[in-house]
C-alpha cells in the first residue's frame, strides 16, 4: 500500500518498533460497558418490509460462503460453489454471494468451479487457524493460495507475538504477506476471541490497517467467542477513523457465529450507523459464514411469499 | 450504493387502549373532578388524545382527607410485610401492562417508544419492586429501630418522565407507610391515571393513592393544604423555590428535585468513542428533557477538535421523528411552550456568538420537534452555558487543566449531576470528589437505579430519591 | 483577697477569619448577667460583618472539607482538650450568663466538652454509616458517599450559651462544613470565649466565625445570602424562623427542622444534625476489562 501518502503522524507510527508501540498504546481506550451498551442499543433497530428485503439481499451479496473443515473434499467445495452461484435456484433473482472461502489446497478447485461467475475465491493462509509456524511456511501457504488463483487471502496474525507486545513483528509479517499476495486482496484475521480486550482489538485493527490489510476480520471461526457485535463496532470505528485520517476506505469482515438473518441485519445496522453507509457494499463488508446463507434465503422467501418457508425447500450446504 | 432507508416500524397506538376521557382518582374511585377538563395532546402530531377531568381545590381537599383516612385507618397500622405485598403486586402489574404503558407514555409525552419501553416503564416497575422490600425492613435502614411515617404526602411531578417520576415518588412513600395525593403534570396525566387503575387491580386500600390531575394552581393547592405532612416536588428550580417559600414555617417536610446544568467533562485520555456515546446520551436522551442532562460539554483543548468531529458524525445518525417508531432516537418536545423556550434560548446562543451546528436530520412538519443542536465556542458567561435549556441543545466549552475543568463544572448554582471521562483511575476519583453534584457518572452517563440515591446540591434541590438514603424523605426522622 | 488589685477585664470582639476584630460598624451593646449586672460590652455585628464572615467561611471550606476525617477528628478532640483546660472560666461565664448555680454550670461545661468528644469520634465514621455501595442492576460499581454541604449559617440557641452552642456547632464541623454563627444575643460571652478555644485548637482560620448580635437582624441576611448552603434557625425563635425559611427558599438552602422550643441540650443527640449537613453523592463507574 501507498504508505507514502499517509499523514505524517501515521507514517511516523511505523518508523520503528518503539514508535509503533507508542502509537498503538496512545489510541483512545475502549470502555467495555459503553461499547457493549451501544451495540445492544443499535441491536434494537427494527428493520421491516422493503428495508428488510434490501438488507437480506445485501447480506447475501456480502457472504463469504465458507468451509474450513479437516474433512473438506473437492466434492464438498464444488457443492458449495454451486450454492454460491445460485443460492436459491427457485429464485433466480437472488444475488450471488461475494466469495467462497476455503483452505489453500482446495482453492484451485473452487477457482475452477467459479470460473466466469464473478464470485471471488478466498483462501485462508499463514498456517490458519493458529498461525503457529515459521514465516517461510506461512508465506508458502500464501503463495499456494495465490498461485491457485485465489483473489482474496485471509491471513491470521501472530496473536502470541501481539500479546507479547512484539507489534513490529506482527506488522512486518502482515506486510510480508501483503507483498506475497500480489494483486490478491488481503484480509487480516485478528482472532479477537484470543485478544480478549476491546483495547487490544482496536490496537490490532490499527496495526493491520497500518500494515496494509484491505480488510480486518474478526475471527477464524475456530475460537470462541468468534464475531460479536461490539467487537465489530470497534473494528468498524477503526476503519471509519482510518478513513477520517487518510481518506482510504478499508473493509471489515466479522466471521463465525453469525447464523441468523436477525443477526446479520444487526451487523448491517452497525455498518450503516457506525462506519457509514459507504461501507454497505461487498467491497467493504463481508460476512464469514456458512449456515447464515440458508437463513437469509428462508427469510427472503418469507418476505416475498408472504408466508414462512421451511429448510426442505433450500439446498443443504 | 443507494441509501438504506429504514422502513417505518411504528408500535401500534391501539396498544395504549386510549379512552376518550380520563378522570381523577380519589378514595379508590375514579370521580368527576370539578375542575375545568383539559385536553391532553400528542406532541408529535398536535392531535387531542383524550379529555382529562381535573381536580378543583375542593377535590384536592377531598383527596387529602381520603389519604388521611386511609393513613389513619389502614396504611400506617398495616404490618410492613403486608404493605410490601401491595407494592410487589404493583411492580408486577406494571410489568404485565408494560407495553400498554410504554405506548401511552410515548403518545402523551412524545418520547421515543424505545425509551419508554426500555427505560421509563421497566425502571418504574423496578422502583416498586425495590421499595416493596423495604416496607418490613425499615428498622434496618439506619433511622432507629422503628422509624415512623410522616402521614399524607403531597407530590407534584413533571412531564419529562411521567410514570417514572410517579414511581420515584409513590414507591418510597407507600413503603414507609405514608399515603399520597399526587398531581401529575398538566400535559402528561394519562399514565398516572392508568397507574390508578393498577392500584385498583392490586387491591390497594382506597385512599392510599390519590391522583389529582390539574395545572399549577392545583399543585399549589396540594402543597398548601394543611392536611399534608410531606411535600415532594420534582420540576423547575423556579417553582421549587416557590414551594419552599410556601411551606416555610409549616411543619411539612420538604424534598425538592429541581433543575441542573450538568457538565460532562472529557479529558484527552478518555475512551473517546464511548465518551461520544455518553455525550449523546447525556444531552439527547429524552430530547434533553432531563434535569440531570449533560448540557455542558467541557472538553480538554487538546482533544476538542477530534471529539467534535466524532460527535457531529454520531449526532447526524440520530433519527428524529415519530416517537412511536421503534427506530426513533429523538421524539417530540413535550409542548409548544417548551419548544418556544428551547428556540429562544438557542437564539441567545447565536446572539452571544456561539457557533450553532444542527443535525441534518429531517424535521417533521407537524408536531413539536427540535433537531439535535451543538453549540461550540461557548463561554462560561453565555446564557446557554448557565441556564437550563431542557432540550436537545449541547453547549461545548473547553478547558486546559483538571483544576480548570472542575472550576468550570462547579461554576453554576445548580449541582445535580456531572460526568467525567478519563481512563485514569486516580483522576476519576479526584474529580468525583471535587465535583459539587449529587450524582457523578464516570465513563458513563444517565444511569439510574432504585438502589442508587439521586438528588442534587444547591439549587438542584435537596433530599435524595432511591437507596436507603431516599427513605429519609418519607420518615419522621 | 486584696482589694488593691484591679482585674483586667476582657474586651469581647467578633471571631472572624481566625482573627478577633471589632464590628466594622463600631457598634457594641452591653451584656449583663442574669441579674442585670453589667458584664461586658459585646460587639454588635452588622450585616457587613456577616458578609465578611461568609467570605471567610467559604474560603476555609475547601481546606476543611478536604482535610482527612482523621485530621478533623483530632482537631475536634483538641477543642475538647482546650475546653477542658478552661473549665473554670467557662463555668463562671455560663453561671453568670445563664444565672445558674456553679455546680449546674460546671455540669453543662462538662457536657459541652463531652459533646466535642462525641462529634470528634464521628468524623471518620459518618461516611461509613451514611454511605453505601449500591447494588445496581447493571455492570457498574456505584457508591454513595456523604459530602459536606458547604457554608452553614447557625443561629445559635438563645438560652443555652455554651452547651447549646456546642451542640449546634460541633456537628457542622464534624461533617466538614464551615460555619457562620450568630451567638445568643443576650448571652454571647461564652461564644467568644469558645472562639478563643477554637483559635488555639488547630481549627483553621475561617472554619468557624462567630458574630455577636441579634438573630432577628442578622438572620435574614444569612438566610438570603447566596453563598450560604444551609441554615440552622434554632436561635431565631418560632416567628423569626418563618421569615428565615422564606428567605432561604431564594437559593434553595437546606433549612434544619427544629423544635418550637429549645430542646434539653443535655440529652444525648442522634445523627440527624450530621445528616442535615451532608449531601449524599452517588458515583457510578462501569466495570469492564
Amino acid at each position: 500500500m501507498a504508505t507514502a501518502t499517509l499523514p505524517v503522524a501515521l507514517a511516523d507510527a511505523t518508523r520503528d518498533d518503539a514508535s509503533l508501540r507508542r502509537f498503538l498504546h496512545g489510541l483512545p481506550g475502549v470502555d467495555q460497558v459503553g461499547v457493549e451498551q451501544r451495540a445492544a442499543g443499535l441491536g434494537t433497530r427494527s428493520i421491516k418490509k422493503a428495508a428488510k428485503l434490501w438488507a437480506i439481499d445485501t447480506a447475501i451479496s456480502m457472504v463469504d460462503l465458507t468451509t474450513l473443515e479437516g474433512a473438506d473434499t473437492h466434492g464438498k467445495v464444488r457443492a458449495l460453489c454451486a450454492k454460491a452461484r445460485r443460492p436459491d435456484p427457485d429464485r433466480p433473482d437472488t444475488p450471488p454471494v461475494a466469495a467462497v472461502c476455503v483452505y489453500p489446497d482446495l482453492a484451485a478447485t473452487a477457482v475452477e468451479a467459479l470460473a466466469g461467475t464473478g464470485i471471488a475465491v478466498a483462501s485462508v493462509a499463514t498456517a490458519f487457524p493458529s498461525g503457529r509456524s515459521s514465516r517461510e511456511v506461512k508465506l508458502a501457504d500464501v503463495r499456494l493460495a495465490v498461485t491457485s488463483g485465489a483473489a482474496e487471502v485471509d491471513m491470521v496474525i501472530d496473536r502470541g507475538a501481539f500479546l507479547e507486545g512484539r507489534y513490529g513483528q506482527v506488522f512486518e509479517e502482515i506486510q510480508a504477506v501483503k507483498a506475497a499476495c500480489g494483486d490478491a486482496h488481503l484480509k487480516v484475521i485478528l482472532e479477537t476471541g484470543e485478544l480478549a480486550t476491546y483495547d487490544n482489538v482496536r490496537r490490532a485493527s490499527w496495526l493491520a490497517l497500518l500494515a496494509g490489510g484491505d480488510f480486518i476480520k474478526t475471527s477464524t471461526g475456530k475460537v470462541s467467542p468468534a464475531a460479536t457485535l461490539p467487537v465489530t463496532h470497534v473494528m468498524l470505528q477503526a476503519v471509519r477513523d482510518w478513513y477520517t485520517a487518510t481518506g482510504e476506505l478499508r473493509g471489515v469482515k466479522p466471521a463465525g457465529g453469525i447464523r441468523t438473518t436477525k443477526d446479520a441485519i444487526r451487523y448491517l445496522v452497525a455498518v450503516h450507523e457506525v462506519a457509514g453507509e459507504q461501507w454497505l457494499t461487498p467491497t467493504l463488508f463481508r460476512f464469514g459464514a456458512s449456515s447464515l446463507l440458508n437463513d437469509l434465503l428462508l427469510q427472503r422467501r418469507t418476505q416475498l411469499d408472504g408466508h414462512y418457508s421451511g429448510p426442505d425447500y433450500l439446498a443443504v450446504d | 450504493m443507494s441509501t438504506w432507508e429504514y422502513a417505518p416500524a411504528p408500535e401500534s397506538r391501539d396498544i395504549a387502549n386510549l379512552r376518550p376521557s380520563y378522570r381523577p382518582f380519589i378514595g379508590g374511585e375514579f370521580v368527576d373532578g370539578s375542575g375545568e377538563p383539559l385536553k391532553t395532546i400528542n406532541p408529535a402530531t398536535e392531535e387531542v388524545l383524550a379529555e382529562v377531568g381535573t381536580a378543583s381545590v375542593s377535590d384536592v381537599d377531598t383527596a387529602v382527607k381520603a389519604a388521611r383516612r386511609a393513613y389513619e385507618r389502614t396504611w400506617r397500622t398495616m404490618p410492613g410485610a403486608e404493605r410490601a405485598k401491595y407494592l410487589f403486586r404493583i411492580a408486577r402489574l406494571i410489568q404485565e401492562r408494560s407495553r400498554e404503558l410504554a405506548v401511552l407514555e410515548t403518545l402523551d409525552n412524545g418520547k421515543p417508544i424505545k425509551e419508554s419501553r426500555d427505560a421509563d416503564v421497566p425502571t418504574a416497575a423496578a422502583h416498586f419492586f425495590y421499595h416493596a422490600g423495604w416496607a418490613d425492613k425499615l428498622g434496618y435502614a439506619g433511622y432507629g429501630p422503628d422509624p415512623k411515617p410522616l402521614g399524607v404526602a403531597g407530590q407534584v411531578i413533571p412531564w419529562n418522565f411521567p410514570l417514572l417520576m410517579l414511581a420515584w415518588k409513590i414507591a418510597p412513600a407507600l413503603a414507609t407507610g405514608n399515603t399520597v395525593v399526587l398531581k401529575p403534570a398538566e400535559t402528561t396525566p394519562l399514565s398516572a391515571l392508568v397507574f390508578a387503575e393498577i392500584c385498583q387491580q392490586a387491591g390497594l386500600p382506597p385512599g392510599v393513592v390519590n391522583i389529582v390531575p390539574g395545572a399549577g394552581d392545583i399543585g399549589a393547592a396540594l402543597v398548601d393544604h394543611p392536611g399534608v405532612d410531606k411535600v415532594a416536588f420534582t420540576g423547575s428550580t423556579e417553582v421549587g423555590k416557590q414551594i419552599q417559600r410556601a411551606v416555610a414555617g409549616t411543619p411539612k417536610k420538604l424534598t425538592l428535585e429541581l433543575g441542573g446544568k450538568a457538565a460532562n467533562v472529557v479529558f484527552d485520555d478518555a475512551p473517546l468513542d464511548q465518551a461520544v456515546e455518553g455525550i449523546v446520551n447525556g444531552i439527547f436522551y429524552n430530547q434533553g428533557h432531563v434535569c440531570c442532562a449533560g448540557s455542558r460539554l467541557l472538553a480538554q483543548e487538546s482533544v476538542v477538535d477530534e471529539l467534535l468531529e466524532k460527535l457531529r458524525h454520531r449526532v447526524s445518525t440520530l433519527r428524529l421523528g415519530d416517537p412511536l417508531d421503534k427506530n426513533t432516537d429523538i421524539g417530540a418536545v413535550n409542548s409548544a411552550e417548551q419548544l418556544a423556550r428551547i428556540r429562544d434560548l438557542a437564539e441567545t446562543g447565536d446572539a452571544e456568538g456561539a457557533q450553532r451546528w444542527t443535525s441534518p436530520c429531517p424535521v417533521p412538519e407537524r408536531g413539536f420537534f427540535f433537531p439535535p443542536t451543538v453549540f461550540s465556542g461557548v463561554e462560561q458567561s453565555m446564557r446557554i452555558a448557565r441556564e437550563e435549556i431542557f432540550g436537545p441543545v449541547l453547549s461545548v466549552l473547553t478547558f486546559r487543566t483538571p483544576d480548570e475543568a472542575v472550576a468550570k463544572a462547579n461554576n453554576t448554582p445548580y449541582g445535580l449531576s456531572a460526568g467525567i471521562w478519563t481512563e485514569k483511575g486516580s483522576r476519576i476519583l479526584w474529580a468525583a470528589s471535587k465535583l459539587r453534584a449529587g450524582v457523578v457518572w464516570a465513563n458513563t452517563f444517565n444511569r439510574f437505579d432504585p438502589a442508587a440515591p439521586f438528588g442534587g446540591y444547591q439549587e438542584s434541590g435537596f433530599g435524595r430519591e432511591g437507596g436507603r438514603t431516599g427513605l429519609e424523605a418519607y420518615l419522621d426522622v | 483577697m486584696s482589694d488593691a488589685r484591679v482585674t483586667v477585664a476582657k474586651t469581647y470582639k467578633l471571631y472572624l477569619g481566625g482573627a478577633f476584630p471589632r464590628s466594622e460598624s463600631g457598634r457594641t451593646y452591653p451584656v449583663t448577667d442574669a441579674k442585670g449586672r453589667f458584664l461586658a460590652n459585646a460587639a454588635h455585628a452588622s450585616r457587613k460583618d456577616l458578609r465578611d464572615a461568609v467570605v471567610a467561611a467559604r474560603k476555609a471550606f475547601g481546606g476543611w472539607s478536604g482535610a482527612t476525617a482523621y485530621n478533623r477528628g483530632q482537631v475536634l478532640y483538641r477543642v475538647a482538650e482546650m475546653l477542658e483546660g478552661r473549665r473554670e472560666q467557662f463555668a463562671s461565664e455560663v453561671a453568670a450568663s445563664e444565672g445558674l448555680p456553679a455546680k449546674k454550670a460546671q455540669s453543662l461545661v462538662d457536657a459541652a466538652v463531652d459533646r466535642w468528644v462525641w462529634y470528634a469520634g464521628w468524623t471518620d465514621k459518618v461516611a461509613t454509616v451514611l454511605g453505601a455501595a449500591n447494588p445496581v442492576a447493571g455492570p457498574y460499581f456505584s457508591f454513595t458517599v456523604p459530602e459536606p454541604t458547604g457554608v452553614v449559617g447557625v443561629l445559635a440557641p438563645q438560652r443555652s450559651s455554651l452547651l447549646g452552642l456546642v451542640s449546634v456547632l460541633a456537628p457542622v464541623l464534624a461533617t466538614g462544613c464551615t460555619a457562620v454563627v450568630v451567638s445568643s444575643a443576650e448571652r454571647p460571652l461564652p461564644a467568644i470565649t469558645l472562639s478563643e478555644v477554637l483559635a488555639t485548637s488547630d481549627v483553621p482560620a475561617g472554619v468557624v466565625n462567630v458574630l455577636t448580635g441579634k438573630a432577628s437582624e442578622l438572620g435574614p441576611w444569612l438566610a438570603s445570602h447566596a453563598d450560604v448552603n444551609a441554615i440552622d434557625p434554632t436561635g431565631a425563635g418560632p416567628v423569626g424562623r418563618v421569615e428565615l425559611a422564606r428567605e432561604a427558599a431564594g437559593t434553595v438552602k437546606r433549612v434544619l427542622a427544629v423544635p418550637e422550643e429549645e430542646p434539653d441540650w443535655t440529652a444525648q443527640p442522634d445523627i440527624a444534625r450530621l445528616r442535615q449537613y451532608l449531601e449524599p453523592k452517588t458515583v457510578w463507574h462501569p466495570m469492564g476489562v
